[in-house]
């Protein structure tokens, strides 16, 4: 388990291989990956009980579910230094032949991924019946999902959010990235998601609060995530974060959801970001 | 087996053949579990559920959590069996299906029932006659539509044996039991129920009884009819179709399912890349159903005995 510091230095790393891998094929999602590098390397490099020899059923492990597949930069970059796969693969991220495909998928067979996302809203039903699956093997281990907040305009998270709070799906930990952010604009404009802690303790789940951009809260909200288990709730935790953290030019904008940064824009990008851990 | 060894050992709907077939895997595999949306009394889960409580998952009506929730209990080597009326199985869940399922090469198995016009009064809103079409253009989607009460719950056995995903369609109303009991279902594989010279009529579902009906009618008038049961849409027995319209160069093609997207369209690309031959389909005509009775339906929409029997009179001329 590592600690906040070096947890830091991590996160640039993966900020830095997320530019140049949405750079390298001028094609991707910079911004939402960006937005979420920290609660990822928070999770992968902390909390999660996890073998990078992996094994499809994960039995005795903790399993982790992207369901905004479009951020899979982050994923592919924090699996990668988490020795899932080598990290020189980066480097074929959506060419042809890859494992590395646009949005994430088992059929390439990429060490890390356990089902296919990129169309939304699909994740939260999958890590349930993981879950349930879960106990149904009398396994222990805790089942970890992530959204994004547009993501959640998608009538399926409501469905799962009811069934999962009425089942006491109570190894579940769903977070949702909060960047007020969709293709289209602000969240906020395009279809209000209204008082959201308020509808998910609606829906009946207990909901933690962070600011998912910095480390030492992120580290704490995780670990309280984890006391929270096992009490007959299914916990979701809303973190603020910022779209295209860790760039100033991308910092808060909807814009850079899906597109690449140009040469200069590059450059720029990783003058901002320490190259920690060697560039792939 | 022949037409004259044929014999009907009672009357009862495919749904109950799915039923009796879950509650024996719950017996014989651990792993399997079973998931419904709302309809588990029409879906004969009720056994299943009452003996193995732990292992039932009551979705509420909520398809596309059920196929995702399906989908997730595989991970953990699960075997779900998720159920509900073929319509809300299929076009209601496409995505959902496509990514989480056969584009993730999941073992899941969705079980559908209700399919078709029999499902009678409730209308054209329940009546799905596309979901052939739309679950075998899905890459590595088993599509597999038995016939009576004894082949479906063979084949409910037997998908539990095969790894990955599968759609296994099935019915609403009563219809005759004529295949054996305890039959060993073997996917992909076409079942010749008779053989013949003149004609071959490849039926699958509730039309292979209609198929043996009209083939009785054709031997009594003296000719020669190849009666195949496909009960796997996909992957087609392509070698058995091929074999026997190479003996009786004209066919039929016998369905409960718009003439788009079902077997006869299967057969029809087979036969045109491969040995082309005069090939007449009994099915929907690109339309939607309506209320009735499943009788009532078949004969007005042209998927009856004697649609069956006409579509042979009009092969055997185009010879």
């Amino acid at each position: 388990m590592a600690a906040a510091a070096e947890l830091k230095e991590i996160a640039s790393q993966v900020r830095r291989d997320i530019v140049r891998m949405v750079h390298a094929v001028q094609s991707g999602h910079p911004g939402g990956s960006l937005g979420c590098a920290d609660y990822l390397v928070a999770l992968y490099f902390n909390s999660l009980r996890h073998n990078p020899k992996f094994a499809m059923d994960g039995i005795g492990e903790d399993l982790f579910f992207l369901s905004n597949g479009h951020i899979s930069p982050v994923w592919y970059s924090v699996l990668a230094r988490s020795g899932y796969f080598p990290v020189k693969e980066l480097a074929t991220f959506r060419h042809l032949d890859s494992r590395l495909q646009g949005h994430p998928t088992t059929k390439e067979h990429l060490p890390g991924v356990r089902i296919a996302s990129g169309s939304l809203g699909q994740g939260l039903s999958v890590g349930i019946g993981a879950a349930e699956a879960k106990k149904l093997n009398g396994d222990s281990h805790l089942i970890y999902t992530l959204h994004g907040d547009g993501e959640l305009q998608e009538g399926q998270i409501w469905e799962a959010a009811m069934y999962a709070a009425f089942n006491k799906i109570d190894n579940l930990i769903a977070a949702v990235d909060c960047n007020d952010a969709q293709i289209d604009g602000h969240v906020e404009e395009i279809l209000s998601l209204g008082n959201l802690r308020a509808k998910w303790e609606a829906f009946g789940w207990t909901v933690l609060e962070t600011n998912g951009n910095v480390i030492e809260q992120l580290l704490t909200t995780l670990d309280t995530a984890k006391r929270l288990t096992g009490q007959g709730k299914p916990i979701v935790i809303l973190m603020k974060t910022e779209m295209g953290k860790g760039v100033d030019f991308m910092e808060g904008s909807n814009k850079w959801h899906g597109i690449a940064p140009s040469d200069a824009q590059l450059a720029q990008a990783l003058d901002q970001l320490p190259e920690t851990l060697g560039d792939y | 087996m022949a037409l004259k060894d044929i014999e009907v050992t009672g009357n009862n709907d495919t749904r109950s053949g799915f039923g009796a077939g879950l509650l024996e895997l719950g017996d014989t595999n651990p792993n399997v579990v079973g998931l419904c949306a709302d309809l588990t009394g029409s879906l004969k889960m009720d056994a299943f559920q009452k003996k193995y409580p732990e292992r039932f998952f009551q979705i509420g009506i909520a398809e596309a959590n059920m196929i995702g929730i399906a989908a997730g209990l595989t991970i953990g080597g699960k075997i779900p069996f998720a159920a509900t009326f073929a319509n809300f199985a299929t076009g209601r869940v496409y995505d959902q299906i496509r990514q989480s399922v056969a584009y993730s090469e999941k073992n899941v198995k969705i079980c559908a029932s209700h399919a078709g016009l029999t499902l009678g009064e409730d209308g054209a809103t329940h009546q799905i006659l596309e979901d052939l079409g739309l679950m075998k253009m899905l890459p590595g989607m088993v599509v597999i539509n038995p016939c009576d009460y004894n082949q479906t719950k063979a084949a409910t056995l037997a998908i539990a044996e095969y790894v990955g995903p599968v759609y296994l369609r099935f019915g609403r109303p009563k219809v005759p039991i004529f295949t054996p009991a305890n039959q060993k279902f073997e996917i992909g594989k076409a079942w010749t129920i008779n053989e013949g010279t003149d004609v071959t009529i490849f039926a699958t579902g509730h039309l292979v009884w209609k198929a043996v009906e009209a083939a009785q009618q054709l031997e009594a008038e003296g000719l020669s009819v190849e009666l195949i049961n496909i009960h796997t849409i996909k992957p087609l027995d392509e070698e058995a179709i091929l074999k026997s319209v190479a003996k009786t160069r004209c066919a039929v093609s016998a369905e409960e399912h718009n003439y788009l997207g079902g077997l006869g369209e299967s057969i029809a690309g087979l036969l045109a890349r491969k040995n082309p031959c005069p090939l007449e389909m009994v099915a929907v005509n690109d339309t939607f159903g309506e209320s009735g009775t499943p009788e009532q339906l078949m004969t007005k929409y042209g998927i009856d005995t004697a649609d069956v029997y006409a579509a042979a009179k009009r092969a055997l001329a185009r010879k």
